[in-house]
């Protein structure tokens, strides 16, 4: 299936998110964030909690001083590293412990200080691409059925309950499990630590909880011959520690977005931004793909008025991961299925929608959102429009397909639920899997209308975007009628500028 | 007095009712035994197990068709609707505008740790839902969206500090009862600052019902499919008086 669309103004909108990315990715590289800088720390090792729970990296930034953290926190824990030639993580933990205090190493030479973290740099480097390597080996041994990849949720609060409905929807077809976050966990600004029994309509995501994950589905893995996807959050005030974390324990996707906590989390947007560089460098590092989160216009608004909104942020997310270095086989990008069941031709604009993100990002892992905002307590109808949404999905060729459950809006889904669920999209892919291939949309009719109207407007979108600028547009309410200000919302006093000799080791070796 | 009723199949008084859940065992044959048999000692009569498969390694599906010996006395049945009799936007605002002659403060938010605003805009925002405009449209009310994840303490005190007569606080995570402690807690501190009496409070989210919010100490709740005309009838109504 081809629609024949404008290709100049595809062209176009693509200009227009290089210019609206790059005054953001000149505010970027002239900052950095305690979370990247906590990360540079998980990256090197430093982990574990002190006797009240905090993270070891979380206790060591807040023991530097202004001057020190905007010369990085590399610089000042390297030369606890250098003078005392501990391995990371013990470092870590004595500083912790209150043993070591960082203020006693001031007097230690930089070049020493920069020696001795670069070796450990090279080593979390080198775990890094191992564990690439290892999902590389996986996949060609265990190879996955063919997209739509069937990605299913999975969200009782406890990583072991967790497991056991991972396994079970493994069994029943799913190709992708992605845990679902405790409620606020995106507002937490530390990473909880060990396994977690207990969340609140989702599981904290933990490395602990990560590793107790990816060990079961590798053994389902075997026992089914195909290799099972593991995906997680890389959102909210922790973003490239997750990376770093999902990097270590092989998770093999991460939702991640450019915008989303700023509009949707009201976490503050340069924040954000500096935030999703550096978790989209370790990610492009990891092989891991992104998900972006374009799904959320629809939900929190109307989705036909939305589509071109959708578009325009599928195009800002893009141009901001190839400057993270991301290929477009990473690129995940987002949309979902919500308009009203109620309207006419509905389906022609979903399918007109989903075309034309196809078209507009051929290399791209496109991921398709069930629906879930007309979704109600009747669940006879809601598996009809699942269905409904599972044809459009294979005949336009997306590539990560997240199930819709028939009791979405009632409960976090049963396995049973689940099971149906899986059914219901086997079956609609299985009997429809070469419909795309084989129509010809009507030239000029609806679907091809439908997609080049929503081309137009989000070309004048991004018109007025790049006039504006970024931060502007959204403080104006551009996207999602969501107003936020530049030095608003949560987590914008952890946001500092680099002093003339910052230092991230990370940043030299992954460049 | 009406005669009791029960669920209706296709003949009156037949009490068909269809079941589907999970069990975590292996299916066979023995698994739609013991499938039927536990319906059976459900108390319902005629069980049929119309489908039993295997849908994971240790979990059965089963899909069972049964009649119940219960039925149910309607004309007891107490569930009070916090709907008031439906109302257009212009008779509410002219409601308003005759009884109080001033624009009712109403504030909104997702409260807790909750972060599912769909509910919460659909009556708030300017667009609505279903074609029935938010309260935002209406001439007489002022409107403030929190948003989400606004914690019980600082949704009072913008209530104080802003002079709300109206508070809808929205929730929709139900694991664990943690709504229900983010709702009880909201009504306590509105009680300890001297506050509840002076506004009007309602509580909003897919599984909340009248009663429910009623038993929370609430003005007012309202379900799925609630509309913002349904809501804004209520705090007008209640306000005139």
């Amino acid at each position: 299936m081809e629609l024949q669309i404008d290709r100049k103004a595809i062209d176009r909108c693509r200009e227009l998110a290089v210019e609206i990315a790059s005054p953001v990715h000149a505010f970027i590289e002239q900052h950095s964030t305690v979370s990247v800088e906590r990360s540079v720390l998980r990256l090197l090792g430093v982990d574990g909690v002190d006797a009240d729970g905090v993270p070891v990296p979380n206790l060591i930034i807040d023991a530097l001083d202004e001057p020190e953290l905007a010369r990085g926190a590399a610089l000042a824990f390297g030369r606890v590293l250098a003078k005392t030639g501990l391995e990371p993580r013990v470092a870590g933990e004595q500083i912790a412990n209150g043993m070591l205090a960082l203020s006693d190493f001031a007097s230690v030479a930089t070049e020493a200080a920069r020696k001795a973290v670069v070796t450990h740099t090279r080593r979390g480097l080198e775990r890094i691409r191992a564990t690439r390597a290892e999902r590389t080996a996986l996949l060609k041994r265990l190879p996955q059925m063919p997209p739509p990849l069937l990605y299913i949720i999975v969200a009782s609060g406890n990583i072991y309950e967790d497991r056991s409905a991972a396994v079970a929807a493994a069994e029943a077809g799913a190709q992708i499990i992605a845990v679902i976050r405790s409620t606020g966990q995106s507002l937490l600004d530390f990473v909880p630590y060990g396994p977690t029994t207990e969340g609140f309509g989702g599981t904290y995501a933990t490395q602990a909880n990560f590793a107790i994950m990816r060990e079961a589905l590798d053994e389902v893995s075997e026992r089914l011959g195909r290799y099972m996807m593991l995906t997680n959050y890389a959102s909210g005030l922790c973003m490239p520690e997750i990376a770093v974390m999902a990097a270590l324990e092989r998770l093999d996707m991460l939702l991640n977005d450019s915008m989303y906590g700023i509009l949707f989390r009201d976490i503050n947007m340069k924040r954000t931004f500096v935030d999703q560089h550096f978790s989209r460098r370790l990610n492009a590092a990891s092989g891991i793909i992104i998900n972006t989160g374009e799904d959320n216009y629809l939900t929190t608004a109307d989705a036909v008025e939305q589509a071109p909104a959708v578009l325009a942020s599928q195009f800002i997310n893009e141009e901001f991961a190839h400057r993270a270095g991301m290929p477009d086989e990473q690129i995940g990008l987002g949309d979902a299925y919500e308009i009203d069941p109620n309207l006419e031709d509905g389906f022609l604009f979903e399918v007109a929608q989903a075309q034309l993100a196809r078209q507009a990002f051929p290399n791209a892992p496109l991921k398709y959102m069930p629906p879930t905002k007309h979704m109600t307590g009747d669940i006879f109808k809601g598996h009809l429009i699942d269905a409904m949404f599972n044809l459009t999905s294979v005949m336009t060729k997306q590539t990560i397909h997240l199930c819709g459950i028939l009791t979405e809006a009632i409960h976090t889904p049963f396995l049973g639920d689940r099971a149906l669920s899986l059914e219901n999209a086997r079956y609609i892919m299985n009997t429809a899997r070469h419909f795309g291939d084989d129509i010809v949309p009507k030239k000029g009719g609806r679907i091809e209308r439908r997609a080049q109207e929503v081309l137009d407007e989000c070309t004048s979108l991004l018109e007025r975007v790049s006039v504006l600028g970024l931060m502007q547009a959204i403080e104006a309410g551009v996207f999602a009628d969501v107003r936020r200000s530049p030095n608003g919302g949560r987590g914008f006093d952890g946001v500092f500028k680099r002093a003339p000799d910052y230092w991230n080791p990370f940043d030299e070796l992954l460049s | 007095m009406s005669d009791p009723i029960k669920p209706y199949g296709d003949t009156l008084n037949d009490g068909k009712v269809q079941l589907s859940f999970t069990l975590p065992a292996e299916w066979s044959e023995a698994a739609d035994e013991a499938a039927r048999q536990l319906v059976a000692k459900m108390g319902f009569a005629d069980v049929q197990v119309a489908e039993g498969r295997a849908i994971a390694q240790g979990y059965s599906f089963f899909v069972v068709y049964a009649s119940t010996m219960q039925s149910v006395d309607f004309d007891s049945i107490a569930a009070p609707s916090m709907k008031t009799r439906a109302m257009s936007m212009d008779e509410i605002d002219l409601l308003i505008s005759e009884r109080l002659g001033r624009k009712i403060r109403v504030a909104g938010a997702c409260i807790g740790t909750d972060a599912h605003t769909v509910g919460i805009d659909a009556i708030l925002n300017m667009k609505g839902y279903q074609g029935d405009p938010g309260l935002e449209r209406y001439k007489m009310f002022e409107t403030f969206n929190l948003g989400s994840q606004v914690s019980p303490e600082d949704f009072v005190r913008f209530a104080k500090e802003n002079r709300i007569d109206a508070l809808l606080a929205s929730q929709v995570v139900t694991q664990k009862g943690s709504d229900v402690k983010t709702f009880t807690a909201l009504v306590e501190l509105l009680e300890a600052e001297g506050m509840r009496d002076a506004i009007v409070l309602c509580a909003g989210g897919p599984r909340m019902t009248g009663l429910l919010a009623t038993e929370l100490g609430y003005d007012a709740g309202f379900g799925r499919g609630t509309l913002p005309s349904e809501v804004a009838a209520f705090i007008a109504t209640r306000m005139a008086k």
